[in-house]
């Protein structure tokens, strides 16, 4: 991701050199870079604290926060999907219980086909939920489905593909607009020959 | 009685500054009570920033809500005024849910309501302010102006299923063109099909630059007469000392059902969103069974609330030069008792 940035023309070298440095500064290039968890980049591109982040879709649709969305980047590709025990049968007529990190996507999902659920917010280890019968069927990011295929289970639905995107704040994008277009363009270059 | 400048936050020195600004306009101001009935609420609870609204129950059994917005309150109570002008403004707290967090809080708006036979002078006049609003908080602000019936023209021409439409609409206001190229391909449409609304939500800037091309791709479009209406709506600038503070961005948008025509935001450099929201809400008003026209915004003095002391030092230090010598105090009156 950062080689992008940096054939962009913004480079920070300093990000490169091993250490537990969380923030990295060119000055020269008037470029500050700074290490979040994935969760919060959003949160840090919302609240002004980063003009611009790279955050996966599926942190986009749970959190829903009022940022540009710029570019798909095409890179860190997976999808939002349903999954459950090999061989699981549904039954409609009751209420499903579904695990997930992703309480809203899910939610939303299940809304708009009218089935009544029952959300189990978890943090983490999602697939073992239904082995151990606390829920039907888990709600998560599928990327090879390596994980589910070890723990017995199977994509039944996928909910939506997830890609990195390049998101802005939308205050900083009004004031820092050449800048934040020249870097899209670049990335948007950089995407299509890649 | 004096009261010294000191003794007031920037907050309330803009809040006052405003109403100043509103009432030199000939706005009156609208006083409402801290309560309505949740059914009007509940009733137009898309208009709402959030879902949530405080409620409690009062001593004659009717179901009442802490208010979570003003413009609501401002069109139930008023009347309909046939071939005038009805022009308030408002210096108000809401109760609302905002953004992540994860409770209700109490927030202070100022805005201003015009409703009736509403003419181009009057939305001019309204833009004007919301661009002497913002430069009342601070010297580097933006105002982004965009006209919902274009926007409505060019997602039209690719969806009429209502529940596509807001996907778009909402990937409109993201600047997320990429998300709409793939509604459509998902809807079957061809590829390419989308290619003027993409070109629309491109055309970002200064008025003097980007109006012609919107003048030009929503003549193609079939929609000549919104830009004439776009376009004579921000003459008022031209030659100001805040034309250069304009951009046109159909990101700026609106629910359809309730906002029509002109729609705007106002950003401030170093606040993370936007200060000022407002537009045309005829739509609103038919719902609620009323005829005139109407346009309004409000400015969320809360986000004030971090202004650098940098950005408040030039507006304190232009305050202070109109005021030409004269000492730097607050007159405020209060009624005999």
């Amino acid at each position: 991701m950062y080689g992008m940035f940096a054939e962009a023309g913004f480079e920070c070298p300093a990000l490169l050199e091993p250490g537990r440095k969380l923030i990295f500064d060119n000055e020269a290039a008037g470029v500050r870079y700074f290490w979040v968890k994935p969760s919060d980049v959003a949160i840090y591109v919302e609240r002004g604290a980063a003009d611009i982040g790279v955050a996966g879709k599926d942190i986009l649709l749970e959190y829903r926060p009022e940022v540009y969305e710029l570019l798909d980047l095409d890179i860190g590709k997976c999808r939002m999907a349903v999954a459950a025990p090999e061989g699981f049968r549904d039954h409609p007529e009751r209420t499903l219980r579904v695990a997930t990190k992703f309480s809203r996507i899910a939610r939303d999902y299940y809304t708009s086909m009218g089935r009544d659920i029952d959300i189990i917010h978890l943090n983490g280890s999602i697939e073992i939920a239904p082995i151990l019968g606390l829920s039907d069927v888990i709600v998560d990011i599928v990327e090879t489905g390596t994980t589910l295929k070890e723990n017995h289970l199977e994509v039944i639905e996928t909910i939506v593909p997830i890609s990195a995107r390049l998101i802005a704040n939308k205050s900083g994008f009004k004031f820092k607009t050449e800048a934040i277009e020249r870097l899209t363009a670049a990335l948007e270059r950089g995407a299509k020959q890649a | 009685m004096l009261i010294e400048d000191q003794v007031m936050d920037a907050q309330e020195k803009i809040g006052f500054r405003l109403r100043s600004l509103y009432s030199g306009y000939g706005y009156s101001r609208y006083k409402m009570s801290k309560f309505e009935e949740y059914d009007l609420y509940s009733r137009n609870k898309d208009f709402l920033f959030s879902d949530s609204v405080i409620t409690f129950t009062d001593t004659n059994g009717r179901l009442m809500a802490l208010k979570p917005d003003v413009t609501l309150s401002i069109v139930k109570n008023g009347k309909d005024t046939p071939g005038k002008v009805r022009k308030l403004y408002y210096h108000e707290n809401v109760y609302r849910v905002t953004g992540a967090s994860d409770g209700f809080r109490e927030q202070t708006q100022v805005g201003l309501e015009c409703t009736g036979a509403l003419d181009g002078s009057i939305i001019s006049e309204v833009l004007k302010l919301a661009a002497e609003s913002l430069k009342t908080c601070a010297e580097d602000f933006v105002l982004e102006i965009s006209h919902l019936g274009i926007l409505e023209a060019f997602v039209d021409a690719v969806a009429t299923d209502p529940r596509v439409k807001k996907q778009i609409l909402e990937c409109a206001g993201e600047k997320n063109l990429h998300g709409i190229s793939r509604i459509c391909r998902e809807i079957g449409l061809a590829e390419g099909a989308e290619a003027p609304l993409r070109q629309l939500l491109t055309l970002y800037g200064p008025p003097r630059t980007v109006m012609p091309k919107i003048r030009q791709l929503a003549s193609e479009n079939g929609v000549g007469d919104f830009a004439g209406e776009l376009g004579q709506a921000l003459t008022v600038f031209t030659g100001s000392e805040n034309e250069n503070k304009i951009r046109i961005d159909f990101s700026a948008t609106g629910d359809l059902k309730y906002y029509n025509g002109i729609a705007f935001k106002g950003f401030i450099s170093g606040i993370p969103g936007s200060v000022l929201s407002g537009g045309q809400y005829d739509a609103l008003m038919r719902k609620m069974g009323r005829k005139d026209r109407a346009i309004g915004f409000a400015v969320f003095l809360d986000m004030l609330e971090r202004l650098t002391e940098e950005e408040w030092g030039h507006v304190e230090y232009r305050a202070s030069q109109r005021k030409a010598g004269r000492k730097s105090v607050w007159h405020v009156c209060r009624s005999r008792v």
